[in-house]
């Protein structure tokens, strides 16, 4: 039984993996749009961003140092809608009835399918992290240990919410919907690009979004990481979300009208 | 990355036991505040807060770093702090608004800048008595003394003049022309140069202690930041002569420069409005005040990063540190 549940859990996670090789294009853009951001917004802003000092940071960060974690939160946030756009793609393309015929219970399959997503994920992110490097910011090394628990739970959280949101998408074509509605506002209402506390000298009400944001919390939960430290808090909300979330995903998957349209369209 | 985690470990292990080994106290003054914060160098967290009179800017250790002095603006005179007991003990007097002094080599003098009356004072400390007054240009405010206490550099801001006196006959025996508002002035340990910074034109020239000649010019330009935010002020030069540091004022950064062939080579990041610097007794350590922020960042002088801020009293102005 268990070796059953070990290969199944092989085979979605290597077929993932193995999309994830073949698409080179895809690699290459989740590492070019983060560096974008750090090479020339960063660097852009940081005479108006200067910042001051705020946990987890012993001293004064510049602002391109500052926005490293929440950049590593956005390869996340791409990969997970990547994942779940993956997720659309073989509904439509009729994939995933192979997937669903396996007698293993589907909330296993769904976790399975999440936890590939964050085995693809962490490569990025180690990618990115060493550029980040080499561009001269350097948190401590023992931070780059600690950051990969933070990334994969933060990772399991998005994912989720990528299941979550490809269980509402109807068709491929929907999903640049998904920009619009989760992607940017997920990113831009966050502490990824502006402290908490300069968004609640900005505007309370966006702070108070910021601050409700579960992705601000996983980026949050990845910055203290990387500075050696735990944000209990953080930790809190992303397990919690990564739970809820992917209870409410297994939730639509098992008993909403997907599945049997699948196989009622597979029928067909 | 299985292997980074030993050597991460190991690191991690060094880095506490540095700073457990670590037995220096460090002083800074707090200008707006009327007191000194008393620093722990092991935990690098304020330890006490002493009160003093009003003013407190320029402060300086005695040669045995037992004693701490401060000058006191305000109040026209010295406070006298002890370092084991973290209490003022007493005062000295001084002429009027004294703002940087230095003390001698032998520990018997201050040489006191006193801003509003154009002169230096040379205060014998055992008498607690002003024994001379030397008429230098206006505002004065820098004040070094070479190691081997032969000569006394004043720096007067208004006249922008770098001013060498004698120190046995206290006669001023030359005067040389600098570059605008001239903050703070430094001799290295060899006794062969002096370090003048000018705030208004940001800049560091390092004079010939002999010929009084300009030697060098050197220009801070640090990426990203504003050239009218760049005004140079204190000057810190290692012990063995290769590396100097100099606070760039409001930009908030602090440029390490190699003092031999006078080249930045890179700016740190520190606290806004930074003014004065202070080593380390070991010299491991860099110690900055950053007046506006209301803080001290620490520079590791081993790894070269900035590795903490610390938040002090209102405007620290001055910092020393004692074994």
């Amino acid at each position: 039984m268990s070796a059953l549940w070990l290969r199944c859990f092989a085979g979605i996670v290597t077929r993932e993996f193995l999309r994830f090789l073949r698409q080179r294009s895809r690699f290459f853009a989740s590492l070019v749009r983060p560096v974008v951001w750090l090479v020339i917004f960063a660097t852009g802003f940081r005479a108006v961003l200067g910042l001051s000092r705020i946990p987890p940071y012993q001293t004064y960060v510049l602002y391109e140092e500052y926005i490293v974690p929440g950049l590593v939160g956005l390869i996340l946030l791409f990969n997970a809608m990547q994942t779940a756009l993956s997720m659309v793609f073989d509904r439509e393309m009729g994939s995933m009835k192979v997937l669903l015929v396996s007698p293993l219970p589907r909330w296993y399959l769904l976790t399975c399918r999440l936890l590939s997503g964050v085995v693809v994920g962490l490569p990025q992110v180690y990618a990115f992290l060493a550029f980040a490097w080499l561009w001269g910011i350097r948190p401590p090394i023992a931070g780059l240990l600690y950051v990969a628990p933070a990334v994969v739970l933060a990772g399991l959280m998005l994912g989720a919410i990528g299941l979550l949101v490809s269980s509402m998408v109807e068709q491929l074509e929907n999903f640049a919907g998904v920009m619009n509605f989760v992607i940017f506002p997920m990113f831009f209402a966050s502490t990824a690009l502006y402290p908490l506390w300069r968004l609640s000298d900005a505007d309370p009400v966006l702070a108070a979004v910021a601050w409700l944001n579960p992705f601000s919390h996983g980026v949050e939960l990845i910055r203290f990481a990387l500075y050696e430290q735990l944000d209990t808090l953080s930790l809190g909300v992303t397990a919690a979300t990564a739970i809820v979330v992917m209870a409410l995903a297994v939730w639509r998957y098992d008993s909403g009208r997907i599945l049997r349209r699948q196989l009622a369209g597979g029928a067909a | 990355m299985i292997k980074a985690m030993p050597l991460a470990t190991l690191m991690a292990a060094v880095v506490l036991a540095a700073a457990d080994a670590r037995a220096e106290t460090i002083f800074v003054s707090n200008e707006q505040d009327n007191t000194v914060s008393v620093i722990d160098g092991g935990t690098l967290a304020v330890a006490a807060t002493i009160a003093v009179g009003r003013r407190p800017r320029g402060i300086e250790a005695s040669g045995d770093g037992k004693t701490i002095y401060v000058a006191l603006g305000d109040d026209d005179r010295i406070d006298v702090i002890d370092v084991a007991s973290r209490k003022v003990t007493g005062n000295l007097p001084s002429g009027p608004d004294p703002e940087r002094f230095t003390v001698s080599p032998d520990g018997a003098r201050l040489y006191i800048a006193n801003e509003d009356d154009n002169t230096v004072s040379v205060l014998d400390i055992a008498g607690r008595k002003i024994t001379a007054d030397i008429a230098v240009g206006i505002e004065p405010e820098g004040m070094a003394v070479s190691p081997d206490g032969a000569f006394v550099v004043c720096t007067s801001e208004t006249t922008s003049m770098a001013h060498f006196i004698d120190s046995k006959t206290l006669e001023l025996i030359d005067n040389v022309l600098v570059d605008t508002r001239p903050r703070v002035a430094q001799v290295t340990r060899d006794g062969k140069h002096v370090w003048i910074t000018s705030e208004l034109r940001g800049t560091a020239s390092v004079l010939d202690a002999r010929s009084h000649a300009i030697l060098a010019h050197i220009d801070f330009a640090p990426p990203g930041v504003p050239l009218e935010l760049v005004q140079a002020v204190g000057v810190a030069i290692a012990r063995d002569g290769e590396r100097a540091f100099v606070a760039l004022g409001p930009s908030a950064r602090v440029a390490e420069i190699d003092a031999r062939q006078f080249k930045v080579l890179r700016y740190h990041l520190v606290g806004q409005r930074v003014w004065n610097l202070a080593f380390s007794p070991d010299g491991k350590r860099l110690y900055t005040t950053n007046g506006s922020s209301n803080d001290i960042s620490v520079l590791d002088l081993e790894s070269d990063r900035v590795v903490k801020s610390l938040g002090v009293g209102r405007s620290p102005w001055g910092v020393v540190s004692v074994p």
